[in-house]
């Protein structure tokens, strides 16, 4: 486990991303990082606006924040996990310089590679929201229980961003299985953004 | 090198980066992340002088990746400028990511390692890029003359819109000038 306050309770992370999406009433677009916090956006229930990152482990900000420097207007989600995030730290500090206000990141901390066997990351003495706030994403915070998780939430859709916000998530896996059709997920994302129409 | 022969072109004659720029421009490449290359710098250097494009570093070109297949799945098209090494840490991405998805991934690679390298690790590297590309089928090409520069920045481009598929655009020393030993 990354070194979060200690007052942090170890959450789930299918059940953060229901709260999360539970949340999305105007087409937010969600980014779905590889593995688990994409199998459980996929768990949450289809939504057009979402995209399932089937590989390119650690681009789920990056693409996140592309989406959001396209539309502007249009809230953006990023679902991380410690892991990948590590991958790609530095995309961290590209985020604060554009400082994208319509950008949230929200990474789900086990400490753990799970989906490969559970090792723990290089990263267990890290904290991730210092790290991002050094990064200068000044908007970075743990998120104490779920209540607070949803407050968090809620601060992000309502409050310019960039916002980080990091939830201690407990070792289980993912709850569903995406289906592995990028072509599809991608043409799928880009109707449900308004680019495309359907044939 | 670069510099002499800028200056033997006469001061109305469009440099190569005038060309890519103004082929951007036509073409709606609005957006523009890269990680930088002393040979790209004039373009560099262009792009941010110009309020049309949206232009800033990534810390790995990965993450301009990334970047770019948000944007076109957003709407906004954009390109990604690197030099060879930058290149040789893609494959990943460009297979995991890019390729399947079908994202039309511009990509500017300023030519390092052939032609006077005067690293060897560069030459190295640089003799992992047109295997890599050709193993993933993507398209490239590898400009060498300012005359044919436009057309084939600006058919690449329309190309890989209307295909949905990357395309690589190999800034040869013979184009550039290259970098030289100092």
């Amino acid at each position: 486990m990354s070194a979060a306050l200690s007052n942090t309770k170890i959450m789930n992370r299918a059940d953060l991303t229901c709260r999360l999406v539970a949340k999305l009433k105007h087409e937010e677009a969600v980014i779905g990082g590889i593995g688990n916090t994409n199998f459980d956006l996929w768990a949450a229930g289809p939504r057009p606006q979402n995209f399932y990152m089937l590989g390119s482990m650690g681009l789920a900000c990056p693409i996140a924040l592309g989406v959001a420097l396209a539309q502007p207007q249009r809230p953006v989600f990023a679902l991380e996990g410690d892991g990948s995030l590590l991958m790609q730290l530095g995309c961290l500090t590209t985020i604060a310089t554009l400082a994208p206000k319509n950008l949230a990141i929200i990474v789900m901390d086990n400490g753990i590679y799970q989906i490969t066997g559970s090792q723990p990351t290089p990263a267990r003495h890290a904290d991730i929201v210092a790290i991002a706030a050094g990064c200068g994403i000044a908007a970075s915070h743990w998120a104490a229980d779920e209540e607070d998780f949803e407050r968090l939430v809620d601060a992000a859709l309502a409050t310019a961003g960039p916002v980080l916000i990091a939830a201690r998530i407990d070792d289980k896996p993912g709850v569903g299985a995406t289906r592995r059709d990028p072509a599809q997920i991608r043409e799928r994302f880009m109707q449900g953004l308004g680019v495309r129409q359907p044939i | 090198m670069a510099t002499e022969a800028d200056a033997a072109r006469s001061a109305s004659t469009p440099g190569w980066h005038d060309i890519i720029l103004r082929s951007f421009k036509r073409n709606e490449i609005g957006l523009v992340p890269y990680v930088p290359d002393r040979v790209l710098t004039p373009l560099i250097q262009g792009l941010h002088d110009d309020p049309f494009f949206t232009t800033f570093a990534t810390a790995r070109e990965e993450e301009a990746v990334g970047i770019l297949t948000g944007a076109w799945m957003g709407g906004r098209r954009g390109a990604l400028l690197m030099q060879t090494s930058g290149f040789a840490t893609l494959p990943n991405v460009l297979a995991s990511l890019v390729v399947p998805c079908q994202i039309p991934l511009i990509m500017v690679v300023s030519e390092r390692g052939t032609l006077g390298e005067f690293n060897y690790g560069q030459s190295l590297v640089c003799r992992t890029m047109r295997p890599v590309l050709d193993a993933l089928a993507m398209e490239h090409h590898t400009m060498t003359r300012l005359d044919e520069l436009e057309f084939t920045v600006d058919r690449s481009i329309k190309q890989a819109v209307a295909t949905q598929a990357p395309v690589a655009l190999i800034l040869s020393p013979l184009l550039t000038g290259g970098k030289v030993f100092a």
